[in-house]
């Protein structure tokens, strides 16, 4: 599979597991995974979830600290570490924006949505659908004005 | 009551369900992210899942960048790695087989803001709000500032109008 350049063989895809195993048994225990805590917290009856983002947080930020400044590359990969800095314009308050009226009405988030169907609740398979939906309509939107774009013959942006 | 106690009292309705099964789960969201990043150099985010995956049935443009196509794969694993995490995490605790009440159309049409919202946003809950913010982003914090916001207004509304659950 010539596409798949992050592919390493099998530890690679294994350490990918066993982070999404944590990752998810973590959304579990947190009570992410269900909508209603969520909610709760966003109607301030319960502010537990300060913890969760905290928590998670915390330990993410001090792990890329200690790997950007003490350590080297990643073994199975090679990579150098980084941080995750994504540029700033004004599409991230615009997308915060939608995504946090998306998240204060349906009370769930892609992560935890995952993990709300190893719970075995298939009722949330509507918000993964509408998830779906969204990402693919923006796709879709963006796509097409890229095509507009080029047919102006305007350099591309991307 | 004896004003002594009054701010344990206080504390307790911050918190009607304690916080150690909070600070316990933050804390593993942090590990599983750790795991991946330190040993792949990768900065897992669970959102770009929604894009990369469409790549395998889309012929739009948008979703079969380099990146996307690069990544899916593993981004099928880390999901599915999500998905059975939670359910060692239900069935640990008895809790297989919860569903929400939550309605269906919320779910839905919350989802689907959820979806725009993420991608044209650059990132999600774990993206920007652990990664991006331990990452002291700048862009993560004005996201996740912004997404906070915006969520507790949309839900403050919602239960104002009667909607429950």
């Amino acid at each position: 599979m010539s596409a798949d350049t992050d592919g390493r063989g099998l530890a690679f895809t294994l350490v990918i597991l066993l982070g999404g195993l944590v990752f998810g048994f973590g959304l579990g225990l947190s009570g992410m995974a269900k909508p209603e805590i969520v909610l709760d917290f966003l109607q301030f009856e319960d502010f537990g979830l300060l913890f969760v983002m905290g928590g998670a947080a915390v330990v993410s930020g001090v792990t890329i600290f200690g790997a950007t400044n003490f350590l080297d590359r990643a073994p199975l990969t090679g990579r150098g570490y980084t941080r995750r800095l994504k540029t700033f314009d004004k599409n991230v308050p615009i997308g915060g924006a939608i995504f946090g009226v998306g998240w204060g009405l349906s009370g769930i988030c892609p992560g935890a949505a995952y993990a709300s169907v190893g719970l075995g609740n298939v009722t949330i398979l509507w918000a993964i659908l509408g998830m779906f939906l969204g990402a693919y309509a923006q796709g879709f939107v963006r796509s097409s004005r890229a095509e507009e774009t080029d047919a102006a013959a305007a350099p591309s942006t991307d | 009551m004896d004003i002594t106690t009054l701010p344990l009292v206080a504390l307790a309705d911050l918190f009607p369900r304690g916080v150690a099964q909070y600070a316990a789960g933050g804390l593993l969201i942090g590990l599983g992210v750790a795991v991946i990043y330190l040993g792949t150099g990768i900065i897992a985010g669970a959102s770009t899942f929604l894009e990369s995956t469409l790549s395998y049935v889309s012929d739009v443009p948008r979703f079969n960048r380099a990146k996307y196509l690069a990544s899916r794969d593993w981004r099928v694993v880390f999901t599915l790695g999500i998905v059975g995490g939670a359910a060692v995490y239900a069935l640990a605790f008895g809790e297989f087989g919860w569903t929400t009440d939550v309605q269906w159309w919320r779910l839905l049409g919350g989802g689907f803001l959820v979806g725009v919202g993420t991608r044209v946003g650059k990132g999600c809950t774990s993206g920007h709000g652990v990664c991006g913010v331990g990452s002291l982003s700048e862009t993560s914090l004005v996201n996740v500032a912004t997404f906070m916001a915006f969520a507790i207004g949309t839900a403050q509304i919602v239960a104002a109008l009667g909607v429950s659950p």
